[in-house]
C-alpha cells in the first residue's frame, strides 16, 4: 500500500470545469455502462480529468462525484488508491520508469540515476516546470526491458545514452519517437523473428471458406 | 527447425506487428472464418469441444477454460449474464496480452463473441490496465471496424446480439485478481471480494460474470476452427495447446513467443532467445512463471518442462509463462528484495497478514540484502512468509509469500553470504567473530 494524500491548498485551482472536447468523451464513456451504474465510469472520468489539467485536483474530483452522482469521499478513495493519478501538478514531460525486477536485471537502475541527477528526487518538478519522473512498479513490458513511458507511450530496450539523447531531445523541444530505442521488430527477438517466417500464414489461404471439424450432426 | 511448434499450428500470426492489425488483415489470417458455423452450432458444442482440447486458463492460475463457463447459469433469468476479460496484465515477467492486444485484436474480439454465446452473455467489458494506452487505442478501433462490418453490435452477422467494451484501471496490479477487478470496473478501490459468491452467481453488478483473461479467450476461435483434437495433440495431456511465452532478463536476446507447450526450458531459451548471456554455464536462477511463483535454480531448468504440471513438481508453477532469467552476476537477494517492494506497494490494504506482512517482509529483505540480519531471522523470514500464505481473500499474500520461499530454499546460502560478509571485521557485530572464523 502507498499513503496517497491530495496537493496541499495553496496548490489546488478554485474550480474545475471539462473543455468541450473532452465533454463528449465524457459521454462517449457514460454509453459503455448500463445507466443506473454510472460511477462504473468513475476511472475514466479521473484519468480524463487528468489528461485535461495535468493532475487530479479536489475540485475535479468534487465535480466528477456530481456528474456521477456519487459522495465526494467515494471518489476522493478511488483517486488515492489507483497510482496512476497525480494527486499533485507534475512536469509537463512525466517520464515513468519502470524499475521492477525484469527491467532491473536489464539496467533500469542505470535510467533511475539518471533521473535522479537531470532531474531530482521521484515527484521533483524541474525549476522550468519541464520535467518530473516516477519509479513505476512493471509496466508490463518485460520483454523490451528497460522501458519508460513518455506522454503515455512506451520506449523501450533503453539503455543510458539512448535515454540521455530521449531527455537531450526533449529539451531541445524536439519530438521523440516511442518504440524500440535500438530498432527491434516490437518484442520479436533481437536481429529477427525465429517464428512466422512461413508465406503461406500471409497468401490469403487461411481465409478461403473452411469446414469446421467436428461439428453436431444438426448443424450441418 | 527451431523451437518445436510449426509455423502452421500457430495461432497468433501476428505477434509481431509485421502484419496489418485491422480487420482486413485479421480476415486474410483466418480470423472471422466460419464463426457463424461455430455459433450455429450450438453453446453446448462450444463447451464440450473447449473442454476437449484442454485449454487450461492463461492468466496464471490454469483453470480449464471452457470447464469455468460451464459454471455459469443454464438459463438467463431476472439478471444479464457478462463476460469481463482480464486485460490487466501486470505480472513481472508477463508482456503476452499487450502483443495479442495491439496486432491481433480481432483473435479476441472473436472470441469473446463466442465466448458470450457460449455464457449467454449479451455484453462483454475488457478491462485493460491504465498505462496501456496504445493497446486501449487499438483496440477500440479494431472493436470500432467490427461494429461496422457488423460482425458484433445488434442485429449483427452471427445472429447473438453483443456489444463489447473496453474499460481501463489506473496502475493497480491487484486489479489483475478477478474479484477485484468486477470492484474496479464497478467504480470502486480494488479489493478482493470474499468467495463464495462466485462471479459465475454474483459478479459484475451483482449479475453472472465469468472472468478470462485474453490469451484464454483469443486463442478460443482458432480451437474452435481447427478442432478440439489438433490443439490436444500440441503438449502432454493435462497440459495442451500452444503458449505465448515471454522470456526476460539475462538471455541474449528477450522476446515474446508462441510455442507447444511442454517446450523444455532449455531448448526455448536456446532456440528463440539465443541462449543464456554469456552461455548455458553462466545460468544462476530462473523465474519461469511471472514474479509470483517460486523460483527454480540452473539445475532444474536443465531438465525441467515448460508446463504446468512439470513446474508444479518443482514447487514452482508455469503461472503467466514469463519466465525471468538471472546469469551469475545477478544479486539474487536483492532481486527478490524488488519483488517484496512490489508486493508491499500493491497489497491493496484489507487483509492485515498481507497489509502488514508484505511490508514487514520488505524490510527484512532490505537488511538483507546489504547482510545487515541475523542468521535465526532467515528462518523466521521463511516461517513468517508461510504465516502470509493462505491467510488472505485473495493469492496476494500468496504472491508475495513464494519468491522469497524460492529464495530461501534454493538460495539460502547467498543470504548467509551476505550476512558473514557484512560481519567479517566487524568485530562490534554481534556474532561476528564466529562468522569472520
Amino acid at each position: 500500500m502507498s499513503v496517497r494524500r491530495l496537493a496541499p491548498e495553496e496548490v489546488q485551482p478554485k474550480s474545475f470545469a471539462w473543455s468541450k472536447e473532452l465533454e463528449a468523451k465524457c459521454a462517449f464513456w457514460l454509453a459503455k455502462y448500463p445507466p443506473e451504474r454510472k460511477r462504473s465510469a468513475v476511472i475514466p472520468f479521473l484519468w480524463l480529468a487528468q489528461k485535461q489539467e495535468g493532475w487530479v485536483s479536489q475540485k475535479a474530483i468534487e465535480a466528477i462525484a456530481d456528474q456521477l452522482g456519487m459522495p465526494d469521499i467515494r471518489v476522493l478513495e478511488v483517486a488515492t488508491f489507483y497510482t496512476m493519478f497525480h494527486l499533485a501538478p507534475v512536469g509537463k514531460v512525466h517520464f515513468q520508469v519502470c524499475g521492477t525486477t525484469p527491467c532491473m536485471l536489464r539496467g533500469s537502475g542505470e535510467i533511475i540515476k539518471i533521473c535522479k541527477k537531470r532531474i531530482g528526487e521521484h515527484h521533483h518538478v524541474t525549476k522550468d516546470g519541464k520535467f518530473s519522473w516516477e519509479e513505476m512498479e512493471c509496466l508490463g513490458s518485460c520483454a523490451n526491458a528497460p522501458v519508460v513511458a513518455i506522454h503515455d507511450y512506451y520506449h523501450e530496450d533503453l539503455d543510458a545514452d539512448s535515454f540521455n539523447k530521449i531527455i537531450d531531445d526533449l529539451e531541445a523541444g524536439k519530438e521523440v519517437k516511442p518504440g524500440s530505442a535500438i530498432g527491434r521488430q516490437k518484442s520479436a527477438p533481437e536481429g529477427g523473428p525465429t517464428t512466422l517466417l512461413d508465406p503461406k500464414l500471409y497468401d490469403g489461404s487461411l481465409a478461403k471458406k473452411i469446414k469446421i471439424p467436428n461439428l453436431p450432426e444438426k448443424a450441418k | 527447425m527451431v523451437g518445436i511448434l510449426e509455423d502452421k499450428d500457430r495461432i497468433f500470426l501476428n505477434l509481431y506487428g509485421l502484419q496489418d492489425w485491422g480487420l482486413e488483415g485479421a480476415i486474410k489470417r483466418g480470423a472471422w472464418n466460419g464463426t457463424k458455423d461455430i455459433i450455429d452450432a450450438g453453446r453446448d458444442w462450444i463447451i464440450t469441444e473447449g473442454k476437449a482440447s484442454g485449454l487450461r486458463g492463461r492468466g496464471g492460475a490454469g483453470f480449464p477454460t471452457a470447464l469455468k463457463w460451464s459454471f455459469m447459469p443454464k438459463e438467463v433469468k431476472d439478471r444479464p449474464h457478462y463476460l469481463l476479460i482480464n486485460a490487466d496484465e501486470s505480472e513481472p515477467g508477463t508482456c503476452k496480452d499487450r502483443e495479442i492486444m495491439r496486432h491481433d485484436p480481432h483473435l479476441l474480439i472473436e472470441g469473446a463473441l463466442i465466448a458470450s454465446f457460449a455464457m449467454q452473455a449479451h455484453t462483454a467489458y475488457i478491462y485493460i490496465r491504465g498505462e496501456y494506452v496504445y493497446e486501449r487505442e487499438i483496440l477500440e478501433a479494431a472493436i470500432k471496424q467490427a461494429y461496422e462490418a457488423k460482425l458484433i453490435g445488434k442485429n449483427n452477422k452471427h445472429g447473438w446480439d453483443f456489444d463489447l467494451y473496453v474499460s481501463h484501471g489506473a496502475g493497480a496490479y491487484i486489479c489483475g485478481e478477478e474479484t477485484a477487478q468486477i470492484e474496479s470496473l464497478e467504480g470502486k478501490k480494488g479489493q478482493p471480494r470474499l468467495k463464495p459468491p462466485f462471479p459465475a452467481n454474483a459478479g459484475l453488478y451483482g449479475c453472472p460474470t465469468t472472468v478470462n483473461n485474453v490469451e484464454s479467450i483469443a486463442v478460443m476461435p482458432t480451437i474452435l476452427r481447427r478442432g478440439a483434437a489438433w490443439f490436444a495433440a500440441i503438449g502432454r495431456p493435462n497440459n495442451t495447446g500452444t503458449k505465448v511465452f515471454s522470456i526476460s532478463g539475462h538471455v541474449n536476446k528477450p522476446c515474446n513467443v508462441e510455442e507447444a507447450m511442454s517446450i523444455p526450458f532449455k531448448q526455448l531459451v536456446e532456440d528463440h532467445c539465443g541462449g543464456i548471456r554469456g552461455g548455458w554455464g553462466n545460468l544462476k536462477a530462473v523465474i519461469p512463471g511471472g514474479s509470483s511463483v517460486r523460483m527454480i535454480t540452473a539445475e532444474m531448468a536443465e531438465t525441467v518442462l515448460m508446463d504446468f504440471d512439470s513446474l508444479s513438481a518443482l514447487k514452482s508453477g508455469l503461472g503467466t509463462a514469463a519466465v525471468i532469467i538471472m546469469d551469475k552476476s545477478t544479486d539474487l537477494v536483492a532481486a527478490i528484495a524488488r519483488l517484496s517492494y512490489f508486493y508491499k506497494h500493491e497489497s491493496c490494504g484489507q487483509c492485515t497478514p498481507c497489509r502488514e506482512g508484505t511490508g514487514w517482509m520488505w524490510r527484512v529483505m532490505e537488511r538483507m540484502v546489504k547482510g545487515q540480519a541475523e542468521h535465526r531471522e532467515i528462518d523466521l523470514l521463511l516461517q513468517v512468509s508461510q504465516q502470509i500464505e493462505g491467510h488472505t481473500i485473495c493469492a496476494l499474500g500468496d504472491a508475495a509469500a513464494w519468491p522469497i520461499q524460492g529464495l530461501i530454499w534454493n538460495f539460502r546460502h547467498e543470504i548467509e553470504a551476505k550476512i558473514d560478509a557484512y560481519r567479517a571485521n566487524k568485530p562490534h557485530v554481534q556474532g561476528a567473530s564466529l562468522a569472520a572464523e
